[in-house]
């Protein structure tokens, strides 16, 4: 495999962020393939057009998922890729590695594949680019064997969860996000690999609103943690930033002079429920009106902690546009215990519930937010065995088109229209 | 487009071994060459129960069936498809029975 001129991609190798084109040609050096991908990619540049090929299906028996199948549609150009399949490989939550496990892990990407990755997939899985069909069964062999790891998740399955670090470096999480991604990842092994949903579905975990692994938006299954009690204030911190002692933010505005620290104008004032306000030298906080938004916690961190009387949220149904639009996950259990002693039981059996229902009723490539829409947040939740509250709407239906279930109504919905005839001539 | 050449018969298949034009070419020698390739021991009963259901659901609603469905019609739950078919109920099940390949987001 020859060295392909690349005048389009060479254009990428200016400028100060790291250059995936100097990092592959870096590659290429030891993996020739990678010129192929170059020169691909050049015409790509050139053309305007992908050309790799439609679909793919290949993977490893025992499996239904966790690698894509990918083929060029120029392999007489670039055979380097005529196959060039992606490996999904199952992380560590939280992203932590030992240079030993990667080390390993890049091993055997030198050995069976072109070397290069991508760290990581939005989902979370460490992506191996670029194999042929023959390598994969020897590659999962000693991932398996050699390094005990696994695949990810690919098709219409449960897809690889994944978690923000929690606990294990962030004094806000409010429950251990590592652990619940690991141990729901394993519990739910069977489902990650043999693809049996109508659709594609995904866990992410959150240990507070700020939400940094994007559940809310990027999951089916969101768990944020949260609080029940009142925000922790240590008073005498709060005087420290008053003073300005203490940065505010924790000085992520720093590259920028703001002026001094005015704890009116940046938190109180800001509070989305106005439920702040200083009293005698104190920062005062009604607790009863917090949405426990973070704000005032995020710019004070030395000051402000979330409660001790932790727990999640759970938010169902986000997905991408297709097929009838854009959706954040809904608002459906308002707070669980999430508890180590138990497993998680709850969290499971709400899982369950969900998946007992989607699956039933789901139709062909529906995401469960597209189900719940279909079947309206009414028919949910009781599917769900979850009383309706409040909090399960922002605002409450403005038209008028209100169904009732006939037992709810005094006669029901048999009625002669004879008899209403004799009150009402025609 | 590759062509596979088995006991003196040859098939046009795609990239992934998928037969071009499904049932036209589909026959029983396909059958004992995709037990080959797909990792399946001996083909019982069981196996063509399988084939049947998929063959029977595409030629009456042009598309393969859900996973769940096909579990439903066999009787056969996902695990017993895995033990029958390694690939699974797709890549496996779906290219021995001469269905198109599954598409979308694999």
């Amino acid at each position: 495999m020859a060295k392909h001129d690349t005048p389009l991609l060479d254009e990428l190798e200016k400028g100060p962020w790291p250059s995936f084109v100097t990092d592959m040609k870096r590659q290429a050096e030891t993996h020739p393939e990678c010129w192929d991908i170059l020169g691909q990619l050049e015409l790509s540049y050139k053309d305007k057009i992908t050309h790799w090929k439609h679909g793919g299906i290949v993977g490893v028996f025992g499996y239904g998922g966790g690698i894509v199948g990918r083929y060029s549609d120029v392999p007489h150009r670039f055979p380097g890729v005529e196959h060039f399949h992606t490996v999904r490989i199952a992380q560590p939550s939280g992203l932590y590695y030992s240079t030993k496990n990667l080390r390993g892990l890049m091993d055997l990407w030198d050995k069976y594949g072109s070397g290069m990755t991508n760290m990581h997939g939005s989902t979370g899985d460490m992506i191996f680019l670029g194999t042929r069909t023959e390598n994969l069964e020897p590659l999962f062999w000693d991932l398996t064997h050699n390094l005990e790891q696994d695949l990810g998740g690919s098709g219409s399955n449960l897809r690889t969860p994944s978690c923000c670090l929690g606990e294990s470096r962030c004094e806000w999480a409010c429950y251990d996000t590592q652990d619940v991604c690991h141990h729901l990842t394993m519990h739910y092994q069977d489902e990650i690999h043999r693809p049996a949903f109508p659709y594609k579905f995904k866990f992410k975990f959150s240990g507070c609103p700020n939400d940094c692994v994007a559940s809310i938006a990027r999951s089916d299954f969101a768990l944020i943690g949260t609080w029940k009690d009142d925000i922790r204030i240590n008073q005498a911190a709060v005087k420290e930033y008053i003073a300005g002692n203490y940065p505010s933010n924790a000085g992520a505005h720093a590259g920028r002079d703001w002026g001094k620290f005015d704890i009116k104008k940046e938190v109180i004032d800001l509070c989305p429920t106005g439920c702040m306000w200083m009293e005698g030298g104190e920062l005062k906080i009604d607790n009863a009106e917090c949405t426990r938004c973070m704000h005032c916690i995020n710019v004070m961190p030395r000051a402000l902690k979330p409660g001790k009387e932790k727990g999640a949220t759970i938010c169902i149904g986000a997905k991408a546009p297709i097929l009838d639009g854009a959706q954040f996950a809904t608002m459906v259990i308002p707070f669980i215990e999430v508890s180590k002693e138990n497993e998680y039981e709850n969290v499971i059996d709400v899982i369950e519930q969900v998946w007992d229902w989607w699956m039933e009723v789901g139709k062909n490539r529906e995401r469960v937010g597209e189900t719940m829409q279909r079947i309206g947040l009414p028919n949910f939740l009781r599917v769900m065995e979850i009383e309706a509250t409040p909090q399960h709407v922002r605002e409450p239906r403005s038209n008028p088109y209100v169904f009732w279930r006939e037992e709810e109504v005094e006669g029901g919905w048999e009625r002669d229209v004879v008899a209403f005839r004799k009150k009402h001539a025609a | 487009m590759a062509t596979i050449e088995h006991n003196g018969k040859s098939y046009e298949v795609d990239e992934d071994g998928f037969l071009l034009n499904g049932s036209e070419s589909w026959d029983d020698n396909w059958v004992s060459y995709v037990k080959g390739v797909e990792g399946i021991g001996d083909l019982t009963e069981e196996h063509k129960k399988v084939i049947d259901a998929l063959q029977e659901y595409y030629k009456k609603n042009g598309i393969a069936p859900m996973v769940r469905i096909l579990s439903k019609t066999t009787g056969f739950p996902l695990k017993r498809i895995y033990e029958l078919f390694p690939s699974g109920p797709g890549k496996g099940a779906c290219k021995m029975a001469g269905l198109p390949k599954p598409t979308g987001c694999v």
